[in-house]
């Protein structure tokens, strides 16, 4: 059984900057061909020749579902990460030749749902782009909370509130203005459902008072991908494929691993779709799990790790790769 | 060269056969020569020329008489197609692959033309010629789903993906082994598996689902499931149990080789793009035994697998019956010599 996506040959066709840290990227097919549909709330893994390096990223795609010319995605600078957003802003260009994935979707419309309650933060806004363009397409019933630091780092609020007006309600951390949550919360009607994406302290934030506030756990929903976090370099022994590995500073586990030839499947890279789970055959030290796929027990049981985003402190790791 | 399609009945008078080149095309399920579950789940890529898996959606020489037999059942029982109401978009979703596939593969019989939303449909072998919006329902005469699969042979069941599951909350089900989808809408993956026996115990619906959900868009996956059927009914739904049940009594020593049907699924998965469901093409071939023992491989191999079939197995497929009497037909035809590997025939 094979997993992982089909990739696109695109040709990169615009890039925009939108405001000081968020520059838009526009992509067609080489070939001219219409790309695939997608539905609100779907990603792309953007690969990235960065010298010696291969990154691969995960971006919503922003656009509207219904225009399938283009895919748009919008990249946050992150000066202090490991360099993905960086070498967008400073390398990627109009007319280069990239590769991307086919969309997968982790964060999918509940279409049951009476009424969609969308909560973004910051560069969380992406995915609620393109969701919103679906469901007003097709007459759905959303509003959408929309919280950032200052407006001018307010990533399509004007659009956002040029489309759908008094749906759209804005929050400025400069202003001191603050989600009434628990108000929001509790006024809902019933059939409801939650969607939130942003920083992860804000994801928790709305699901620990959405739990408190007694809404079903299947009514909420949120993109909880973990950027990979630098660390300490530290050696693997891959049993399988008998190679012996350093993960580097800036590098992810699972990128060292693809940097040995070994290819192990993924679609997310950011600790939320499960494909990349790896069993630990020995270890002697302390595992640093980023993920949000693995139970607590799994994590405390040391038989399993997420190459995508956890890493690995101490004498020795050997994994089944 | 395009496709002579059959006159002939599924029902009644059972004048169903199948020519010598679709006898020879038959997707014969057994590789070895004994038969247990497995999580037996390929990528739907195209496999040889002159089989059933020439096109990703396969068109026959049953098509026009299994359209008919089809309205026949929705005319007697509408509840054979639903479709929730959240699944309306999932429905476009499936006109679109249905379509697409279909013109694809058998220019000759399907048009289609695409002008921004305005979309033309032809299908010549069953003299339709319609012009409608995408997106919108009120430009067809029946809601997409029931449109496009009153036109595409086999049953479809449409799952939306949500909460690390799939629910059975779409479907058009007319030619099915003995499941209803009306008392499974709604259900999820679990439910509606519940009774099949021994799969459960070996873990396969875990590992199942778990690969079903993380289906992507552009890589379709297939199975191939198998039982039988006494008569060429296409339609052996619970519903009508009364007029397929008493059937199984019915097979003697003299008449196996014209009543015994082997009856074969081949099911394939694919990722719906905008509604992010999963759609389930269900596509039923009969065989009859007179048509399957024309190649000796089969009638060797089949011999052994319903001869050693577990018994829980047997009764679930409702072989129970007339096993004794299939197996006995049977054995005169296998005289002991190895069958070759691989599913096709020698």
């Amino acid at each position: 059984m094979s997993t992982g996506t089909t990739k696109l040959d695109v040709v990169v066709s615009d890039v925009v900057p939108v405001n000081e840290l968020v520059t838009r990227f526009h992509f067609r097919r080489r070939d001219g061909q219409l790309l695939p549909t997608f539905s609100g709330g779907a990603h792309v893994v953007v690969e990235m020749r960065d010298g010696e390096r291969t990154r691969l990223n995960p971006y919503s795609l922003m656009g509207s579902p219904l225009d399938t010319r283009e895919y748009m995605i919008s990249v946050r600078r992150d000066d202090v990460g490991r360099g993905g957003s960086l070498f967008m802003h400073r390398h990627v260009r109009p007319g280069m030749e990239m590769v991307i994935s086919y969309p997968v979707n982790l964060f999918s419309l509940d279409l049951r749902a009476r009424k969609h309650l969308m909560l973004a933060g910051g560069i969380g806004i992406t995915p609620f782009m393109a969701q919103t363009a679906q469901l007003a397409a097709d007459g759905g019933n959303f509003e959408l909370h929309y919280t950032c630091r200052t407006a001018s780092l307010g990533t399509y609020a004007d659009v956002l509130r040029e489309r759908y007006d008094r749906r759209v309600r804005l929050y400025h951390d400069d202003r001191d203005e603050r989600i009434e949550l628990d108000r929001l919360l509790s006024s809902q009607p019933l059939g409801t459902h939650l969607y939130v994406c942003g920083p992860s302290g804000m994801i928790g934030w709305v699901c620990d008072r959405a739990a408190a506030l007694g809404w079903p756990a299947e009514t909420v929903h949120f993109e909880h991908f973990a950027a990979p976090q630098p660390g300490a370099p530290f050696d693997v022994t891959l049993a399988v494929s008998g190679n012996t590995i350093r993960v580097g500073e800036q590098q992810s586990l699972l990128e060292a691993i693809e940097a040995a030839g070994v290819d192990p499947p993924y679609l997310c890279r950011g600790g939320v779709c499960g494909q990349c789970e790896t069993n630990v055959i020995a270890h002697d030290g302390k595992f640093i799990h980023n993920d949000h796929w693995l139970s607590e027990e799994e994590h405390r049981s040391c038989k399993k790790i997420m190459p995508c985003v956890s890493r690995f402190e101490g004498r020795s790791l050997v994994l089944e790769r | 060269m395009g496709i002579t399609f059959r006159k002939e009945t599924f029902r009644d008078d059972f004048t169903f056969r199948n020519s010598p080149e679709h006898i020879r095309r038959f997707p014969f399920p057994f590789h070895e020569d004994s038969y247990m579950y497995a999580v037996n789940i390929e990528p739907h890529v195209l496999g040889p020329k002159g089989s059933v898996l020439e096109n990703l959606i396969d068109v026959d020489e049953h098509y026009v008489a299994e359209m008919q037999d089809r309205a026949l059942v929705l005319a007697e029982d509408p509840l054979r197609c639903q479709s929730l109401s959240h699944m309306t978009l999932a429905g476009w979703d499936l006109l679109e692959l249905l379509m697409e596939q279909q013109a694809l593969g058998y220019p000759e019989h399907f048009t289609l033309t695409r002008d921004g939303d305005r979309w033309r449909w032809i299908n010549r072998p069953l003299g339709i010629d319609d012009t409608f919006t995408f997106g919108d329902v009120s430009t067809l005469p029946y809601g997409p789903m029931e449109y496009i699969t009153r036109q595409s042979q086999g049953d479809f069941c449409i799952l939306d993906q949500r909460d690390g599951n799939l629910w059975m909350d779409a479907g058009m089900v007319t030619t099915q082994a003995d499941w209803s989808l009306d008392f499974d809408i709604g259900m999820n993956f679990f439910e509606w598996h519940a009774p099949v026996p021994l799969a459960h115990e070996k873990g396969i619906f875990v590992r199942a689902l778990k690969f079903l959900t993380n289906i992507q868009q552009g890589k379709p996956a297939r199975r191939l499931n198998w039982t039988m059927t006494i008569n060429p009914r296409l339609d052996t739904s619970p519903e009508n149990y009364h007029k397929w049940g008493p059937d199984r009594a019915t097979v003697t020593p003299e008449n196996v080789g014209e009543k015994v049907h082997l009856r074969v699924e081949l099911q394939s998965f694919w990722r719906l793009p905008r509604s992010n469901g999963i759609v389930f093409p269900i596509r039923c071939y009969l065989i009859k035994m007179d048509e399957l023992v024309t190649q000796p491989k089969w009638a060797r191999r089949l011999h052994r697998v319903i001869r050693d079939l577990p018994d829980e197995l047997a009764n679930y497929k409702g072989l129970t019956r007339y096993r004794a009497t299939l197996v006995e037909w049977l054995s005169k035809l296998d005289d002991g010599s190895p069958t070759s590997p691989g599913f096709g025939p020698d």
